[in-house]
C-alpha cells in the first residue's frame, strides 16, 4: 500500500504574454490530481493562469558532471553579444 | 552529453533528482573545489551538484525540521477556525492554515531534491526521530492565542526566514521566497486580531495581554540555543545556509518587537527590557534554556497530543491515497487499451498551442525586466545576464 504517488514537476504561466516557470514539484497519484494539488499549492494568490504538470522521470536533464564540455563552446564566442563591438561616440540607435 | 543520471535507492530522480554519483568521475578534489568555490562566490548549489555528505544530511535535517513545523503548526491554530468570532476572521483564520499545508509542502519538495522521499521523512516524524519547533508545543487556550501566534510566531519565523531565501542550497531558497511572501499576511492578521481585542473591552485587553504573556518568551526560544551552544551554526554559517547567528536574530527580532507592543497598548513580560544607547538596541532577560530543552525532549504541554494528532489524521488518511491510486492505476489501464482520445480532450487547447513553444536558443539575454523575473529565482532577478553567459561557470 505504501507506494509513494509519482512526482511531479509543475510549471507556471504567470501572466498570459509570459512562459511557464518552473514552480516547485509535488506528489499526485495522476495528471488531473496533479493539476488540481498545483492549482491548490502554487496559485492560491491568483499567480498563475495556466498550469503544465510533467512527470519528474519524464525529464531528461544534461548532467552536472559534463556541463563544462557541453557548455564551453558558447564561452569563447563573446561576438555573439553586442557588448563585443565598439560603438563611435555620438553614434544612435544602434 | 548523457541522459539523467539513474536515480539513487531506485526513486523517481527526474528533474531535479540528485545523480547517483557515478558518473564520467571527476576527481574528488575537483568537485570538493568546485563545490566550495561555488559557496565563496555566492552562486548557489543545484540538486543535481556534487556536494559533500554531511551538507547534504544538515540539509535533509534542517528542511525536514521546517517542514515537519509547518504541518505541526496547523494544529494550534486550527484548533480555533470552529469558534472564530466571526467569518471574516474565520475565512482568514482557514486561509492561513492552508498556507502552513503548503509550506509544508514546499519544503518537503525542497528535501526530496537531496534524495530522501516523502515517506521516509513524515515516518521519521511519526516516529519522534526528526524533530519540528518546539514553539508547537505549548497549547492555544483562548482566541488571542491566535492574534499572538500570528504577530510573535510568525514574527519571529519571519526574521528566522527571510536570510534563508539566500540560502546556498537553491531548491530551498527557493521554497522560502515563496513562504516569506506568504507569511507576511499571517504576521499582519495576527497583529490585526490583537489590536482589534487590546481596543476593545477591559475582558478583551487582559486576554490579549495574557497570549502575549504566554507566547512572548517560547518565540525568543525559536531561534535556537545561544552562539555558543548551537553545535551546527558555524558550519552552516560557512556553507552559507545560514546567514546570521542565533543571537543575532534573535536580538533583531527583540527591536522590531518592542515598538510594535508599544502601539498595541501590550506589555512585553521581561522587567528588565531597555534600550541600550550604547549598543543601539535592546537588552533584555535571561531566557529558561531548561525550559526549551524540556519541551524539545517531548516534556512540552502539547508535545504528545500534537504528534498523536498527526499520525491519527496520517493513518486515517490511507484509504484515500489508496483509492487515489487505485483510480489512477485503473485509468492508466484504460488508457493503455486504446480510449486516449477522452484524455486528450482534457487538455484546452491553449496547452496545446504551449507545447510548442521553442525553447529559448542561445543564452538569455538581455535580461527580462524585473517585473517579469520569475518569483522562484530570486538569484537570476535583477542579475545582468549578458555578463553571466560570458563567464565561464567553473
Amino acid at each position: 500500500m505504501s507506494a509513494e504517488w509519482p512526482l511531479w514537476e509543475v510549471f507556471v504561466r504567470s501572466r498570459r504574454g509570459l512562459s511557464h516557470t518552473h514552480a516547485g514539484s509535488l506528489h499526485a497519484p495522476d495528471a488531473q490530481m496533479a493539476l488540481r494539488n498545483a492549482r491548490d499549492l502554487f496559485t492560491r494568490r491568483s499567480e498563475g493562469v495556466s498550469l503544465w504538470v510533467v512527470p519528474s522521470d519524464e525529464i531528461t536533464a544534461s548532467s552536472p558532471d559534463e556541463k563544462d564540455p557541453f557548455f564551453a563552446p558558447a564561452a569563447d564566442k563573446p561576438y555573439r553579444h553586442p557588448t563585443f563591438y565598439e560603438v563611435p561616440e555620438g553614434v544612435r540607435n544602434l | 552529453m548523457t541522459p539523467v543520471t539513474s536515480p539513487p535507492r531506485g526513486r523517481a530522480a527526474g528533474a531535479d533528482g540528485p545523480p547517483d554519483g557515478s558518473g564520467p568521475g571527476l576527481e574528488a578534489e575537483d568537485v570538493q573545489a568546485a563545490f566550495d568555490a561555488a559557496v565563496a562566490a555566492d552562486e548557489r548549489i543545484e540538486p543535481r551538484d556534487w556536494m559533500p555528505d554531511t551538507y547534504r544530511s544538515t540539509l535533509v535535517r534542517q528542511i525536514a525540521q521546517h517542514a515537519h513545523s509547518e504541518i505541526i503548526g496547523m494544529q494550534p491554530e486550527a484548533n480555533w477556525i470552529t469558534r472564530a468570532p466571526s467569518l471574516r476572521r474565520k475565512a482568514i483564520l482557514m486561509a492561513k492554515v492552508q498556507d502552513e499545508a503548503g509550506h509544508g509542502l514546499y519544503l518537503y519538495g525542497a528535501a526530496e531534491t537531496l534524495g530522501t522521499s516523502r515517506d521516509e521523512l513524515l515516518d521519521k516524524l511519526h516516529a519522534g526521530r526528526q524533530k519540528y519547533s518546539s514553539i508547537f508545543n505549548y497549547p492555544t487556550l483562548t482566541w488571542a492565542d491566535v492574534g499572538a501566534i500570528g504577530w510573535l510566531v510568525d514574527g519571529a519565523a519571519i526574521t528566522n526566514q527571510v536570510p534563508l531565501c539566500r540560502c546556498s542550497y537553491g531548491p530551498y531558497a527557493r521554497a522560502m521566497v515563496r513562504i516569506c511572501k506568504e507569511e507576511s499576511f499571517h504576521q499582519r492578521q495576527g497583529y490585526e486580531l490583537l489590536l482589534a481585542l487590546t481596543r476593545g473591552t477591559e475582558a478583551q485587553r487582559a486576554m490579549a495581554q495574557d497570549a502575549v504573556d504566554r507566547w512572548w518568551w517560547p518565540s525568543l526560544m525559536m531561534f535556537g540555543p545561544p552562539d555558543d551552544e548551537s553545535s551546527h551554526s558555524a558550519q552552516s554559517m560557512a556553507w552559507k545556509i545560514k546567514r546570521h547567528s542565533n543571537d543575532e536574530l534573535r536580538q533583531r527580532f527583540v527591536d522590531i518587537c518592542v515598538p510594535q507592543a508599544e502601539a498595541l497598548g501590550v506589555t512585553l513580560p521581561d522587567p528588565e527590557l531597555r534600550w541600550n544607547e550604547e549598543r543601539g538596541h535592546w537588552d533584555f532577560g535571561a531566557i529558561d534554556w531548561q525550559e526549551f530543552r524540556e519541551v524539545l525532549k517531548g516534556n512540552g504541554p502539547c508535545n504528545e497530543q500534537r504528534l498523536h494528532r498527526r499520525r491519527t489524521a496520517h493513518e486515517n488518511g490511507a484509504w484515500v491515497r489508496e483509492a487515489a491510486a487505485a483510480h489512477a492505476a485503473k485509468h492508466t489501464a484504460t488508457h493503455a487499451t486504446g480510449h486516449t482520445a477522452d484524455h486528450a480532450a482534457d487538455r484546452t487547447a491553449a496547452d496545446r498551442d504551449d507545447r510548442v513553444e521553442p525553447a529559448a536558443a542561445g543564452p538569455a539575454q538581455p535580461n527580462t525586466a524585473p517585473d517579469t523575473a520569475p518569483d522562484t529565482a530570486p538569484d537570476g532577478a535583477g542579475a545582468p545576464s549578458a555578463s553571466r553567459s560570458t563567464r565561464s561557470r567553473a
